[in-house]
C-alpha cells in the first residue's frame, strides 16, 4: 500500500471512531456552521466533542504546520481526508475568517513569533476574526481607503469607518487595512494591522440585508488603539509598515478561493435535474418543463466543468500555494454560477418557494439563501473587479 | 489521479507541438484546400507522424503501437487542433484503433492494429444516417444471408470515409430504429461490391463522405463484437471520438484566443490598442475563463477513458458538450474582436471557426450530450 493510500486508512478509521454521529449528517448549510470564538454558543454536545478531537488532531487546518496548531499534512494528504471526510458526510469542524483569511496571510507574511501567538487560537476555534477592508469610500477601489493610524510611540492610535464588515459584532479581533502613511501614493501609504476589539475604541452596528438577515455591519474606530508589540516580537503589524497592500492582495487571492469553492455548496446538495424532478414531475421520462429541462441541463454541464476546474487548478497548483491569479477566474464564475443555481432553484419552486414567513418553507429558507447569493458576485470583490484583474494579470492585456 | 498530465505526457505535448508548427501549420491546411487536393491532407505527413508513434498511439507494444494511453492521443488531438492540422488521426488512430483494441477478435486485432500503428490502412467509422448524430436511429439494415449478413442501408458524414481502406459500419440486425437493441457493428471492406463512396467536400475543407451500402456481404468474420449487442460497444468508441474531438476542439479555442489577445495589443484605434477597451477586455477574460472549464472537462474524459472506459459517457458528454460550445465562442469573438481583418479569407482565424463548426456537429453537438447527460441523471 501507498502511503497515501496507509493515511487514507487510518484517517477513515480515525474519523469513523472520533466524529460523533450527529456530525455525521452532512448537513453544511450556514446555519449548520461552527465559527467559533469567545461568543459561540454551541449549538450541540457533538459540535463541541468534534471541535475539540479535530483541533487536538491539528485537523481543523489540517495543511497549516503543526507548530502552529495544524496537521502539517501534505497536498494530497489534506485531499484524501477531505475526501474521506466527504464519504462520512462529516461536518466541517471549524469554518472562519482565521481560517480561510487570516492564517494564508501569516504564514506568508508573519513572524515565527506572530504566527506561534496567534494561529493556534484559530486552529482552536478560541478566537473569531473580521474583515476590516471596505470602506463607505473604498469598495471596489480598495487602495483608496482612509482610515488612519498614527504612531504614538508605544502604541497606534485608529480613527475611521469600516463598512459591510460580515459578523463583526460576533468576532474578537479584527485584521484591519489602514493608512499609516498619508502623504504616499495611494499604495504604498497603508498598513495591514491586528486590532483586539474587545475595547471602548471599537464599535459595530449591525446592517439588514435584502435576505432580511443582518450578517454584517458598520464598525467604528475612534482612538482605537493597538501595542507596537502583543508580546515580545509580536507586531500588530503584519508584514512591512506601508507594505500593507501586498499582504491584502495576498489575503484576497484566499478569500475568492475561498469564496469559489463555496461556489455555494456545490459538492454537497442535491443537483438542481433531481431537485426539479421530484418537485416539478417526469413524462416519459423527461421533465415536463422541456425549457427549464435545457436551461438545468445547461448549468449542470457548467457547473461540473467548474467543479472539475476547481479540482485542476489546486492541482496544478506548487504545494503549499495558491492558485494565483486564477483565483479571480474562479471566483468570477463560481460566484455567477452560484447565482445562476440559485435562479434556478427559484424557477423549480415556483410560488411554493415565494412565502416568506411560516413553517412550510422554514420561514422562505430557499429564497433567502437566493438573495443572498446576489452577494457572492460583489464579497470579496465585484465580479468585474475579477474580469479587471484577469485582463491584467493573466491575458496582460494594455492599461487593464 | 491528479488533474494533470505527467511527465512523459508534457514532453509529447511539446514535441508535438514543435513538430506541428513546422510541418503541418494552418497554411498546409489552406494549400491544400487552395489546391482542392482530393486526399484532403498530405500522406507524407501521415507517414511521419506514424513514424514518431502517433498513428499507434492507442495501440498496444505487441502490436506495434506506443500505448500512451487516451490522454496521450488527446494530447495530440489538442495540438493538431491548434495547426488544424487535416490527418487521419481521429478516424483512425483513435475510432479504429479503440473499436479494435476493445472489440476485435484475437484475429481481427492481429491483422489490424499493427498495420493501424503503422500507418498503413486507413479506416472510417460509419454510424450517423441524419443529418443529427443519434445511434439509436440507425435503420440501416444487416440482414441474415447464409452464415453471414448483407448490409444495405446509406450513411452520411463519414470523416475520412473518402479514402479509407476499411470501413466500421455499424447495421440493425434486429429491433427498429428508435431501439437501442439489435446494432451490430462489421468491419467491411470499402472495396467490397456493393459500395459505393462519394466525397463530400466540407466547410472546414477536409473530407467526409456518403456510403452506399447495396447489399453488401459481410461475413462472421467480419462482425465486430457481438451481434445484436452493438449499441454500447457503439457508444464506447464514440465516447472515445468524442473526447478526442473535445480535445482538438479545446486546442483550437486556445489557440483562436491567444490570437486574438495578442491582436487586442497589437490594434490600435482611437489612438491606443484596442485591449485598452474594457468591452473587449471583459469578454476575453470571461473566454479565458470558460476555456480553462472546457480544458478541465476534456482532461477528466480523457482520464476516465483511461481508468473507467465503461462509465466514461457522462464525462464524455460532458467534454463534448462544454468543448464545443467554448471553442464556438472562441471562434465568434475571435472573428469580432478582429473586425474586418476577421472577415477575410486571407487571414486564418475564417479557418478555426469552419473546423470548429464541424467538430461541435460530429457525434453529437452540445445539445445532444446535455439531452444525454440529463437522461442519464434521471430528468
Ligand atoms: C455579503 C457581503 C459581505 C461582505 N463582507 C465584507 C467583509 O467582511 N469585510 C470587508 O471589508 N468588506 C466586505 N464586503 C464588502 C465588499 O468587499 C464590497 O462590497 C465590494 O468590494 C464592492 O464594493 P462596493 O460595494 O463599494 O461597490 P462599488 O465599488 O461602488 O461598485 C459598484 C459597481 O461598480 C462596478 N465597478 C467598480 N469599479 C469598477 C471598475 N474598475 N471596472 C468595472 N466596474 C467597476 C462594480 O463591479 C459594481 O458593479 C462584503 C460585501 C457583501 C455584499
Ligand atoms: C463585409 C464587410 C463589408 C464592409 N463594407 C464597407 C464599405 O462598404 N465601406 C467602408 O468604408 N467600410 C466597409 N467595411 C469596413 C467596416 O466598417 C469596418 O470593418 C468596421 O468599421 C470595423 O473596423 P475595423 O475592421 O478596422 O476593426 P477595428 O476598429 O480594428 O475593431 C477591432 C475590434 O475592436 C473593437 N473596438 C474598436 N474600438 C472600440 C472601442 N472604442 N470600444 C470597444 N471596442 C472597440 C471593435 O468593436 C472590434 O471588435 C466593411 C467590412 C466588412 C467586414
Amino acid at each position: 500500500m501507498s502511503d497515501l493510500e496507509t493515511f487514507r486508512a487510518e484517517a477513515r478509521a480515525w474519523l469513523e471512531e472520533n466524529c460523533p454521529k450527529d456530525m455525521r449528517d452532512g448537513a453544511g448549510g450556514e446555519e449548520n456552521i461552527c465559527w467559533g470564538g469567545k461568543q459561540w454558543t454551541f449549538q450541540s454536545d457533538a459540535q463541541k466533542i468534534w471541535l475539540d478531537r479535530m483541533s487536538a488532531k491539528g485537523w481543523t487546518v489540517p495543511a497549516w504546520p503543526k507548530e502552529y496548531g495544524g496537521g502539517g499534512l501534505s497536498k494530497e494528504e489534506v485531499k484524501v481526508l477531505k475526501e474521506e471526510m466527504r464519504k462520512l458526510k462529516c461536518r466541517s469542524p471549524l469554518e472562519s475568517f482565521g481560517i480561510w483569511m487570516l492564517g494564508p496571510a501569516l504564514l506568508k507574511y508573519g513572524t515565527h513569533e506572530q504566527k506561534l501567538h496567534f494561529l493556534p487560537p484559530i486552529a482552536r476555534g478560541e478566537i473569531r476574526w473580521c474583515q476590516g477592508y471596505s470602506e463607505p469610500n473604498a469598495g471596489s477601489d480598495l487602495a483608496s481607503l482612509q482610515c488612519k493610524c498614527e504612531d504614538k510611540g508605544d502604541h497606534w492610535l485608529i480613527n475611521g469607518q469600516k463598512v459591510w464588515t460580515s459578523y463583526a459584532d460576533q468576532s474578537d479581533w479584527i485584521f484591519v487595512l489602514v493608512r499609516t502613511d498619508p502623504k504616499a501614493t495611494k499604495h504604498t501609504g497603508i498598513s495591514f494591522i491586528l486590532v483586539d476589539m474587545e475595547q471602548e475604541g471599537v464599535s459595530t452596528k449591525p446592517i439588514k440585508l435584502i435576505s432580511g438577515k443582518s450578517p454584517f455591519c458598520e464598525t467604528f474606530f475612534d482612538d482605537a488603539t493597538a501595542p507596537k508589540e502583543y508580546a515580545p516580537g509580536v507586531s500588530a503589524i503584519v508584514g512591512e509598515m506601508n507594505k500593507g497592500w501586498d499582504v491584502a492582495k495576498y489575503l484576497l487571492t484566499h478569500e475568492r478561493e475561498m469564496i469559489s469553492a463555496g461556489g455555494g455548496g456545490l459538492l454537497g446538495g442535491r443537483g438542481m435535474g433531481e431537485v426539479a424532478a421530484n418537485e416539478i414531475g417526469l413524462e416519459h421520462g423527461r421533465l415536463s418543463d422541456p425549457l427549464l429541462r435545457a436551461k438545468i441541463a445547461q448549468a449542470e454541464i457548467d457547473g461540473w466543468a467548474f467543479l472539475l476546474t476547481l479540482e485542476r487548478m489546486k492541482d496544478e497548483a506548487k504545494a503549499g500555494q495558491g492558485v494565483g491569479a486564477n483565483s479571480s477566474m474562479l471566483k468570477y464564475y463560481g460566484t455567477e454560477f452560484n447565482k445562476r443555481r440559485f435562479e434556478i432553484l427559484m424557477d423549480i419552486g415556483g410560488s411554493d418557494e415565494l412565502e416568506w414567513e411560516g413553517e412550510r418553507t422554514k420561514d422562505g429558507k430557499l429564497a433567502r439563501s437566493w438573495l443572498r447569493t446576489k452577494a457572492n458576485s460583489i464579497e470579496g470583490g465585484t465580479s468585474e473587479v475579477q474580469l479587471n484583474v484577469i485582463a491584467k494579470r493573466i491575458l496582460e492585456l494594455p492599461g487593464a | 489521479m491528479p488533474l494533470v498530465l505527467n511527465e512523459e505526457q508534457e514532453m509529447l505535448r511539446e514535441s508535438a507541438r514543435g513538430f506541428l508548427d513546422e510541418k503541418a501549420p494552418v497554411s498546409a491546411l489552406r494549400k491544400l484546400r487552395d489546391t482542392n487536393d482530393e486526399t484532403g491532407f498530405d500522406r507524407g505527413l501521415w507517414k511521419e507522424m506514424a513514424e514518431m508513434g502517433w498513428a499507434g498511439i492507442l495501440v498496444e507494444e505487441d502490436h506495434g503501437g506506443v500505448d500512451f494511453g487516451f490522454v496521450g492521443a488527446g494530447v495530440l488531438a489538442e495540438e493538431m487542433g491548434r495547426t488544424l492540422t487535416a490527418s487521419p488521426f481521429l478516424s483512425t488512430s483513435i475510432l479504429a484503433a479503440t473499436a479494435l483494441k476493445k472489440l476485435g477478435s484475437d484475429a481481427q486485432k492481429q491483422a489490424n492494429l499493427p498495420s493501424i500503428a503503422a500507418g498503413e490502412t486507413l479506416y472510417a467509422l460509419a454510424v450517423d444516417e441524419h443529418r443529427k448524430h443519434g445511434p439509436a436511429k440507425i435503420a440501416m439494415q444487416a440482414e441474415k444471408h447464409g452464415n453471414g449478413f448483407k448490409l444495405s442501408g446509406d450513411k452520411t458524414f463519414v470523416a475520412d470515409g473518402h479514402v479509407a481502406d476499411k470501413i466500421i459500419v455499424a447495421a440493425r440486425s434486429a429491433g427498429a430504429a428508435g431501439e437501442q437493441n439489435g446494432l451490430t457493428l462489421f468491419l467491411v471492406d470499402a472495396k467490397a461490391k456493393g459500395v459505393s463512396v462519394e466525397r463530400t467536400q466540407m466547410v472546414d475543407s477536409r473530407n467526409a463522405a456518403r456510403i452506399k451500402f447495396d447489399g453488401v456481404e459481410a461475413t462472421g468474420d467480419e462482425v465486430l463484437g457481438e451481434v445484436d449487442g452493438g449499441y454500447m460497444a457503439l457508444e464506447g468508441v464514440l465516447n472515445a471520438g468524442r473526447a478526442g474531438l473535445a480535445a482538438e476542439m479545446s486546442g483550437s479555442a486556445q489557440q483562436a484566443f491567444e490570437m486574438t489577445v495578442n491582436y487586442l495589443k497589437e490594434r490600435k484605434q482611437f489612438g491606443t490598442e484596442i485591449g485598452t477597451f474594457q468591452a473587449l477586455q471583459h469578454r476575453a477574460a470571461h473566454l479565458y475563463s470558460e476555456i480553462e472549464l472546457a480544458k478541465s472537462a476534456v482532461l477528466k474524459a480523457l482520464q476516465d477513458l483511461d481508468s473507467h472506459y465503461g462509465m466514461a459517457g457522462p464525462i464524455c458528454s460532458l467534454a463534448k458538450a462544454k468543448a464545443g460550445d467554448v471553442a464556438k465562442l472562441a471562434s465568434q469573438e475571435a472573428v469580432q474582436m478582429y473586425g474586418g481583418i476577421g472577415m477575410t479569407d486571407e487571414f486564418d482565424i475564417g479557418f478555426y471557426m469552419k473546423r470548429i463548426r464541424v467538430a461541435q456537429e460530429m457525434f453529437g453537438d452540445a445539445a445532444f450530450h446535455a439531452d444525454r447527460l440529463a437522461q442519464m441523471r434521471g430528468y
